[in-house]
């Protein structure tokens, strides 16, 4: 099977934005790339970026391993990509807003109202609920992949708490240290801003009833969440309060933290904890991670949460589907990023042809993440198969199949040199009541097995810088 | 500043202290072990360094002999101990997790960068094979580089606002209990009437201990005498110049405390209690404090330092 | 029928928290069957009280403790006319589409048994069905107020075999919902008839929403429909929405608590 390099297209041509970079990969002595390679892991283990995975002790910190070749973007690219974005994003703040209001989308039988009202990711507490100035999804972080040069698909919509985003500044701040000679050839569009606008992005949409001097802060369910160095990492960028849920408290409808000169006001809360441990008298009983009357505060509008409650109706994949119609209906546009051919289960014509065609499907469960709960068909065995099968004929509808893509593949150094390996995008798109702002490039995650289409970093994906870089391009040199 | 990160700083800086003070006193321990009976090698050296840093009970309760392999894997390594040096260092790493945002880069690569090599140590050692001598020196000058590094970056890279002060009062009041500890496991030492039953024996236990928390050329310095007992006393608890001492340690505490009051604009508990610790250390004097007993004197020394933690917390760290 | 509610709840710790929250679901609404006459909480410590709504309709409390206190004593005290409706529930608060009350909760998701209970009673008639299916309930469990708790699943009771009103009320809705018909939890009183006023438990049943009646209350612990002997006080998915009491305290310990319940028929000396 071939696949679309963006380093050498599909043909084996060059592509000019890589032009720089294959020059400096065709004259770095594999030695340098080796010693820089193994510098950069010094430099993440140092300042303790790791990642804890899921079902393993405290003691199983690990790195997310980091390519050093980056992957590169023209800026025409970007800008299509970019706009793509914002249609998307904004269309999500729409449909629910609509969903938790009006619900017009379910009357004009856009999306049948079973798949929104008894979806597990619709929230009725938050029914009736108006988010501060509309905005739902602050932060999303939109999975893209590409099979060839023309298009951009959107594999997920991230719309809870997106992760990755510390990744992508420190891969760049990494970059730069480690090669800066690189960056004096190529003019990279400059990521750094991020979280200044994330933080006037959440300032901008603090609640009316907030005093003048706003405080954000960022929730975290604790040290030991995979997430932990992001949160704490964002936290001192953004300079405000990494707050865990003991620090915070609810005295009539306001929420304060704990300080050493007592209680403080808190108008924006970036939350980094599941919907369900959020409030122990609304959610889950026995959260020990939230805030008990977080939820009363913030239905009175005394506190902004971001993103909003109730957002995971947005990135569910039984919605997925529907993401064109739902952008036509809220935008009149036609959408920019395609969506992946999807099968829904629950159609009866779906599931046969999905049973049909289990071997060169990807399976995914509607609720899961972080490539759980899937069957990649190509990849599987006959047995894999078989029992996934029996999964998906026991509930249906809690399934969705899409075509196994021929994901583009960038340049990575591996063991063997330097070879193709299968890439996506996560895009960061902020949505404050100041406007819309995406952070050019985003986090690239790369599969590092060779043959491998699996990116997530649970499941031993790799990242690499993402440039942004000017499409007329003079070579200094 | 979030009440709990001020309590995790504060935190910080004592398990380093603590995993410090153990490690001077297992270098002491094994400095007397070389030594002769007549000497003061009395072969009972290792229960000291247990007492003071108090878990002498909790070895017991665990071990029945006190060789100093299993003495040294408890105070280095044991997980059941919670004040083994590995405790600490873990524990000192767990709350600067807690609180990454509070401390400077420097401060957390060098806690970090002691964890991963702790780490490192405790997966290559084999616990039934005790270690060379140089290989346990080795580590002890390890984990004193440890709190060298992490006051010296505290000390050049941190701003001197309240995450400083908390910062610096956990270290002070973790040094004050350890040199109080030193004071009451060896008091008998102390008393004015042992100078005639000590001679050598106490000599050396003096110096060792002395040596160990670097304090025999102080005490050349400031007394240009040979080491007298209640010289030692006075040392240890009354002389400001030295960073040891219990008066010099509640001078730092009363005057950060001053400085958050200040900086808040409010006064509490906490200034009150550390101000009246330092005047009782200042305005006692020697024959007073013999006169009372000095084992007296040190536990009430002990309980105040505690009750100090306890208003902190009451204070600045409610939850 | 014109009934008096008393409900006590009082808790006691043996180490005082330093604040508390609750969020009280104690208020009922008027609707056909039933005319709030008067209704009043208490509370004997130092507290804040605010009244709300949440998004089922149902009328809420807030109440903040914000000093350690060693008990604390809630006090519900109402008068009620109701009237026989024949189990339907006509001009309540109705917020959401049927639709939402076909959604599984962890406390209701059906287990294989409940599934099988369903099937087996599958009528053609949903109002038929409905009752056939507390009909099973009634006939297969035994009323045991010490076989389950307030996080005893509709299957784990169902599996038991035993349980209080509130299990016997999410089996029926776990088991309506897995054939289609929506379903919901009701938290209230009941007048008994047999003369015993005290009691130690407020009550629960289930509402099913059929087609043409709308919601129709069906009580499986004592086999019957909605009747004058009801009062209906909150709903929801299921009791973690209709809880008479969800709450939070900050430290403290040793928490224990007592409920006093007397629904008893207003007299009528005191009508006039």
């Amino acid at each position: 099977m071939t696949f679309f390099d963006e380093m050498t297209g599909a043909d084996g041509v060059l592509r000019a934005p890589y032009r720089i970079i294959h020059d400096w990969l065709e004259t770095s002595p594999p030695e340098l790339l080796e010693a820089r390679r193994a510098q950069a892991e010094h430099m993440f283990r140092r300042i303790g970026i790791t990642f804890a995975v899921y079902g393993e002790k405290e003691a199983a910190e690990r790195l997310i391993p980091f390519d050093l070749i980056p992957r590169i973007l023209s800026q025409s690219e970007w800008t299509r990509l970019e706009a793509g974005l914002k249609q998307r994003v904004t269309a999500l703040n729409m449909f629910i807003a609509d969903v938790y209001g009006a619900q017009s989308v379910i009357r004009a039988g856009v999306v049948p109202a079973d798949i929104i009202l008894r979806n597990a990711c619709y929230r009725p507490e938050m029914a009736g609920f108006r988010a501060p100035h509309d905005i739902w999804v602050h932060i999303a972080g939109i999975d893209i992949v590409r099979v060839d040069d023309k298009d951009f698909y959107v594999l997920e919509d991230n719309a809870r708490t997106p992760s990755g985003v510390s990744y992508m500044l420190e891969n760049r701040e990494v970059m730069m240290r480690l090669m800066p000679d690189l960056f004096m050839r190529n003019r990279v569009a400059p990521v750094e801003n991020y979280t200044n606008d994330l933080l006037s992005c959440l300032k901008s949409v603090a609640p009316v009833s907030a005093p003048g001097d706003r405080t954000a802060v960022l929730l975290t369910p604790g040290q030991y969440n995979s997430a932990y160095y992001e949160h704490s990492f964002l936290a001192d960028r953004l300079g405000v309060e990494l707050v865990e849920g003991g620090d915070l408290f609810v005295r009539d409808d306001i929420v304060y933290m704990r300080t050493t000169r007592g209680p403080q006001r808190v108008d924006v809360i970036y939350r980094r904890i599941d919907d369900e441990f959020l409030d122990p008298l609304v959610f889950r009983p026995d959260s020990a991670l939230g805030v008990p009357g977080l939820m009363n505060a913030y239905l009175n509008g005394n506190v902004t949460l971001a993103n909003a409650v109730g957002t995971g109706i947005a990135d569910d994949k039984a919605i997925y589907t529907y993401m064109p119609e739902i952008i036509r209906f809220f935008t009149g546009e036609e959408p920019i990023l395609k969506n992946v051919p999807t099968w829904r289960c629950r159609d009866a014509d779906s599931l046969k042809y999905v049973f049909e065609h289990l071997s060169e499907l990807v399976v995914k469960e509607v609720n899961g993440s972080g490539g759980y709960g899937m069957l990649v068909g190509p990849h599987a065995t006959a047995q894999q198969i078989a029992e996934f099968a029996l999964k998906i004929k026991a509930d249906p509808a809690n399934y969705i199949a899409q075509p196994t893509l021929q994901l583009s593949t960038c340049p990575t150094f591996c063991d063997a040199g330097t070879g193709p390996r299968h890439v996506d995008l996560r895009p960061f798109v902020l949505s404050g009541a100041n406007g819309m702002r995406v952070a050019p490039g985003g986090l690239t995650r790369v599969a590092m097995k060779e043959g491998s289409l699996v990116v997530n970093s649970s499941q031993g994906g790799g990242t690499k810088d993402t440039w942004v870089i000017e499409d007329l391009h003079h070579d200094p040199l | 500043m979030l009440a709990r990160s001020a309590e995790n700083l504060f935190w910080v800086a004592r398990y380093i202290e603590r995993a410090d003070f153990s490690a001077r006193m297992i270098d002491a321990a094994l400095r007397l072990a070389t030594l002769p009976k007549a000497y003061g090698g009395d072969g009972n050296e290792w229960v000291s360094p247990l007492a003071a840093v108090g878990n002498l009970d909790l070895f017991r309760k665990v071990h029945d002999k006190q060789d100093q392999n299993t003495v040294f894997n408890f105070l280095a390594f044991d997980r059941e101990n919670p004040s083994s040096i590995r405790n600490c260092i873990a524990n000192a790493r767990r709350a600067a997790r807690a609180v990454r945002t509070a401390l400077t880069l420097e401060m957390w690569e060098s806690i970090n960068a002691a964890w991963l090599e702790l780490s490192r140590i405790e997966s290559e050692r084999d616990p039934k094979n005790p270690m060379s001598r140089e290989e346990v020196d080795r580590f002890l000058d390890f984990v004193k580089a440890i709190s060298r590094d992490f006051d010296g970056a505290a000390y050049r890279t941190m701003l001197r606002d309240d995450a400083y002060w908390f910062n610096r009062i956990g270290l002070y009041a973790e040094r004050a209990d350890n040199t109080a500890r030193i004071l009451d496991v060896k008091y008998h030492l102390l008393l004015p009437q042992s100078e005639e039953i000590g001679g050598t024996l106490d000599y050396f236990q003096w110096t060792a201990i002395l040596r160990s928390v670097s304090a025999l050329t102080a005490y050349h310095w400031v007394y240009r005498e040979s080491v007298k007992p209640w010289l030692v006393m006075d040392l240890l608890v009354q002389r400001s110049e030295m960073p040891r001492s219990l008066v010099s340690c509640y001078e730092n505490i009363a005057r950060y405390l001053d400085l958050i009051g200040q900086h808040y604009g409010q006064q509490g508990p906490s200034q009150r209690l550390a101000r009246s610790v330092h005047a009782t250390l200042v305005n006692s004097s020697r024959e007073e404090i013999f006169q009372r007993g000095l084992h007296e004197f040190v536990t009430d020394f002990i309980s105040s330092n505690n009750r100090l933690s306890g208003m902190l917390a009451e204070q600045y760290f409610p939850s | 029928m014109r009934i008096a509610v008393r409900h006590e709840t009082r808790y006691v710790y043996t180490t005082p928290p330093k604040s508390l929250i609750q969020i009280l679901r104690m208020t009922p609404r008027s609707h056909e069957g039933q005319h709030i006459l008067s209704w009043r909480i208490d509370c004997d410590a130092d507290c804040h009280l605010k009244k709300s709504e949440d998004p089922f309709g149902n009328i809420t409390h807030t109440l903040t403790v914000n000093r350690p206190l060693e008990t604390l004593t809630l006090t519900v005290e109402g008068d009620v006319e109701t009237y026989d409706t024949a189990g339907v529930v006509r001009n309540s608060v109705e917020r959401f589409d049927p639709l939402v009350f076909l959604r599984e909760t962890p406390l209701s998701a059906p287990s294989p048994l409940i599934r099988e209970l369903a099937a087996a009673n599958e009528r053609a008639d949903t109002i038929d069905q409905m009752h056939q299916l507390m009909v099973a309930i009634r006939g297969r469990m035994t009323f045991d107020t010490s076989s389950t708790d307030v996080h005893t699943s509709a299957g784990e009771a169902w599996e038991l075999g035993s349980g209080v009103c509130q299990d016997y009320a999410h089996i029926f809705i776990a088991a309506a919902r897995c054939s289609d018909v929506p379903a919901r939890f009701v938290s209230g009183h009941f007048f008994r008839s047999d003369g015993v006023v005290d009691q130690t438990a407020g009550h629960a049943w289930a509402e099913a929403y059929i087609d043409k009646l709308g919601w129709v209350g069906f009580d499986p612990a004592n086999g019957v429909c909605l009747l004058e002997n009801h009062i209906r006080i909150a709903c929801g998915l299921d009791y973690l929405y209709a809880a008479p009491v969800r709450g939070a305290r900050m430290a403290g310990s040793g928490e224990s608590m007592s409920v006093n319940v007397s629904v008893g028929q207003t007299s009528m000396q005191m009508q006039t």
